[in-house]
C-alpha cells in the first residue's frame, strides 16, 4: 500500500516539475538581457545563452533541468552566481524555525480553546471561542503583521520588528536555528533576544493558523465526546477528567495531529508574506526577492523547492497517518 | 439551534456582503472624490470627522488623493477578482469534475492526476508563481487565481458525482434515453450545487486574501489601479507618520472576509446539518 502510494507520487512530481518549468517559459523578456543589460555584445549574449543551454530545445532543456533537480541541483541564481540549492540552505533555517515557532504560538493558544469549547458545547465560552477563530481566519496576516509592527514594536516600543538578533548579538551557527544555537551556547541573554525578535513573525503567521487548529480540535473533540465508548466510560462510573484526558482527547488527537503536519507545508509557504513583512532572512523573502530582481532561475528553484517540501510533508503525513490509524486506506 | 438563530449567520455575512457590493458598485456615486485626484497641499491629512476644516474622513495618502475615496474604488477590484475567479475556477472545477467522475477510466484517471499536481503547490505559492512569470495585470491575476483554485471545486464534485451517478433518477434517465450531455448537465451538476455554493462562498473569501497579498507583494494589479492590497503595500512606507493608511484598507479587507466567511459557515449549516452538530 505505502509501496503504491510511493509510485503515485512519481508522475505528480514529474508534473510538478514541468508546470514549475513550464511557468518559467512564460516569463516576459529574455533572461539573458535581463542579466547582462540591454547594451550587452552579441558574442556575450551568445556564451551566456550556451553557457546555460537556452539554446537548447525546450525539451531537452526540461530533461537537463529535471536531471539536475533528481540531484537535488536546481540550477543558479542568475543574480548571484550562486546554486540556488546553497542559497536555500543558507537561509531554510531561518524559515523552519519561523514556521515551527507559529505553530507553538498557534498549539499554545488554540488547542485549550478548540478543546474547552467542545467540552462546554454551546455555552458562552463555546461561542466566544468560535467567534475568535472566525476573526483569526478572516484577518490577512500581512495586515495583522503591520498592526503589530505599528502598536507593538512603534507605538509601545515592546518588540523588535524585524531581523532575527539585535545587531552585535551573535551566536555560534551549530544547527543556524538561533534558539536552538543560544541554547546550545548556554546564552541566555541571546536566547531572549532571538525570543524578542521571533515573537511578532510567530504570532503574524500563527494566527490564522492557530483559528483553523480551534475548529479542527473543537470538531474532533466533540465527534468522539458522542461516542459509545465514552458514554460507556462516563456509566463505569470514571470521573469526567479521566474521560476527558484519557479517552476524549487520545482519539481526537489522531485527527489534529494529521491537520497539524499538513498545515506546517502550508505554514512554509505562507511565510512568505510574514518574511516579507518583518524582513526576515528566510526562503520566503528570497522568493520575493528573485521575482522582483527578476531572477527567474532562483525564482524557479525557490518554488520548486516549496513545492518539494509541501508535497513530501503531505506525504508523510499521509503515511502516518495510515500507520497511528490501519483503518484508514490510501 | 432554532429558528432566526440557524440563519443568523448567513443573515449577519450576507447584509455585510450586500452592503459592499452597493459600495462597490455605486463607488462613482458613493465615492467623495475621484480616487486618482491628486492635492499635494493635501497630502497625508489625518482623518477627521469635522468636514468643515478637513474634508477627508478617512485622511489622505502620500498624494493627497482622499483615502475613503480610494477605500471605496478599492472594493471593486476585491469584489470583482473574487467574483470572476469563483466564477470561472467554479466552471472549470465542476466541468472537469463532473467529467472524471461520471466517466471514470483514463478520463477520471489523467483529471485526478493533474488536480494531484495542482494540489502540490500551496494555493498562495501557486499563486505567486504564476504571477511571477506572467507579470502584473488584472487578466494575469485572474488567470492566476483560477489556475491555482479550480482543484478544490473539482474534487468536491467529482466525489459527489461518483455517488450521483449510481442513483435511481440518474439510472432512470439513462433508461430513458437521455445523452451523457444531457444528464450530466440537467440531473449531475445541478445536484452539486449546495456544496459548490459553500465552497464557492469561502473560496471568494480566500481570493480576496491572495488577492490583497499578491497585490501588497507587487504581484497583482498595475499600481495605477487602486486595491486593498497595494494601498496598504504604499502606506507601509509611512506606517508611524500616517497610520491611516494601513489601518483603513485592512480593515475593509478584514470586514469583506469576515462577512463573506460568516456567510459560507452560515450556508454550510443549512446545507449540511450533519456538519453543523459536530461543529
Amino acid at each position: 500500500m505505502i509501496r503504491r502510494r510511493l509510485i503515485g507520487a512519481i508522475p505528480v512530481l514529474i508534473g510538478m516539475s514541468f508546470l514549475v518549468f513550464f511557468l518559467m517559459q512564460l516569463a516576459p523578456g529574455d533572461p539573458v538581457t535581463l542579466l547582462l543589460g540591454e547594451d550587452a555584445e552579441p558574442h556575450e549574449i551568445e556564451e551566456v545563452t550556451r553557457e546555460w543551454g537556452l539554446d537548447q530545445p525546450i525539451i531537452i532543456q526540461y530533461w537537463q533541468f529535471i536531471s539536475q533537480a533528481v540531484q537535488g541541483n536546481f540550477g543558479e541564481s542568475m543574480r548571484y552566481g550562486e546554486p540556488v540549492t546553497q542559497l536555500v540552505a543558507e537561509r531554510l533555517p531561518a524559515t523552519v524555525e519561523l514556521a515551527l515557532a507559529s505553530m507553538l504560538v498557534a498549539i499554545l493558544i488554540a488547542l485549550p480553546i478548540g478543546v474547552y469549547s467542545a467540552i462546554k458545547h454551546n455555552s458562552l465560552w463555546d461561542h466566544s471561542g468560535m467567534t475568535v477563530a472566525l476573526v483569526g481566519i478572516s484577518v490577512p496576516n500581512f495586515w495583522l503583521g503591520i498592526m503589530l509592527i505599528f502598536f507593538l514594536g512603534g507605538q509601545l516600543n515592546w518588540l523588535p520588528v524585524a531581523g532575527r538578533l539585535t545587531y552585535g548579538v551573535n551566536v555560534v551557527p551549530v544547527t543556524n536555528l538561533v534558539l536552538v544555537d543560544a541554547l546550545i551556547a548556554g546564552d541566555l541573554a541571546a536566547f531572549w533576544d532571538a525570543v524578542k525578535h521571533i515573537l511578532l513573525p510567530a504570532i503574524t503567521l500563527g494566527t490564522s493558523f492557530a483559528a483553523i487548529i480551534t475548529r479542527i480540535s473543537r470538531s474532533s473533540v466533540l465527534e468522539v465526546i458522542r461516542q459509545d465508548y465514552i458514554t460507556t466510560a462516563r456509566a463505569k462510573g470514571l470521573s469526567e477528567r479521566t474521560v476527558i484526558w484519557k479517552h476524549t482527547l487520545r482519539n481526537a488527537l489522531i485527527t489534529i495531529i494529521t491537520i497539524l503536519g499538513l498545515q506546517l507545508g502550508a505554514l512554509l509557504s505562507g511565510s512568505v508574506i510574514t518574511e516579507t513583512v518583518f524582513s526576515w532572512p528566510g526562503i520566503g523573502s528570497l522568493l520575493i526577492q528573485s521575482i522582483t530582481t527578476r531572477d527567474y532561475k532562483l525564482a524557479q528553484g525557490v518554488i520548486f523547492f516549496f513545492a518539494l517540501v509541501y508535497f513530501f510533508v503531505n506525504l508523510m503525513v499521509d503515511l502516518l497517518y495510515t500507520w497511528v490509524d490501519p483503518r484508514i486506506r490510501l | 439551534m432554532i429558528g432566526w438563530r440557524r440563519y443568523a449567520k448567513v443573515i449577519s455575512g450576507g447584509i455585510i456582503v450586500a452592503l459592499l457590493c452597493i459600495c462597490g458598485l455605486g463607488a462613482p456615486l458613493l465615492a467623495p472624490y475621484d480616487p486618482q485626484e491628486q492635492s499635494l497641499e493635501q497630502r497625508l491629512r489625518p482623518p477627521s470627522l469635522d468636514l468643515t476644516t478637513n474634508p477627508h474622513i478617512m485622511g489622505t495618502d502620500n498624494l493627497g488623493r482622499d483615502l475613503m475615496s480610494r477605500v471605496i474604488y478599492g472594493s471593486r477590484i476585491s469584489l470583482m477578482v473574487g467574483a470572476a475567479t469563483v466564477f470561472l475556477a467554479g466552471i472549470l472545477g465542476c466541468f472537469l469534475g463532473a467529467v472524471a467522475g461520471y466517466f471514470g477510466e483514463l478520463i477520471d484517471e489523467t483529471i485526478n492526476k493533474t488536480t494531484e499536481i495542482f494540489l502540490a503547490f500551496p494555493f498562495l505559492l501557486l499563486a505567486i508563481a504564476i504571477m511571477a512569470f506572467l507579470g502584473q495585470g488584472l487578466l494575469n491575476l485572474i488567470i492566476a487565481l483560477v489556475l491555482s483554485r479550480w482543484v478544490q471545486y473539482c474534487r468536491v464534485v467529482r466525489g459527489e458525482v461518483l455517488s450521483l451517478k449510481e442513483r435511481e433518477f440518474v439510472q432512470a434517465a439513462r433508461a430513458l434515453g437521455a445523452s451523457n450531455r444531457y444528464i450530466i448537465l440537467r440531473h449531475v451538476i445541478p445536484n452539486t450545487l449546495p456544496s459548490v455554493m459553500v465552497i464557492a462562498t469561502f473560496a471568494m473569501a480566500v481570493v480576496i486574501i491572495t488577492e490583497a497579498s499578491l497585490s501588497f507583494l507587487g504581484l497583482g494589479v498595475p499600481p495605477s489601479i487602486p486595491t486593498w492590497g497595494s494601498m496598504l503595500s504604499e502606506g507601509r512606507s509611512y506606517m508611524y507618520r500616517a497610520p491611516w493608511l494601513t489601518i483603513f484598507p485592512g480593515i475593509a479587507i478584514f470586514i469583506t472576509v469576515l462577512g463573506i466567511n460568516l456567510l459560507g459557515d452560515g450556508l454550510r449549516d443549512i446545507f449540511d446539518p450533519k456538519l453543523t452538530r459536530s461543529r
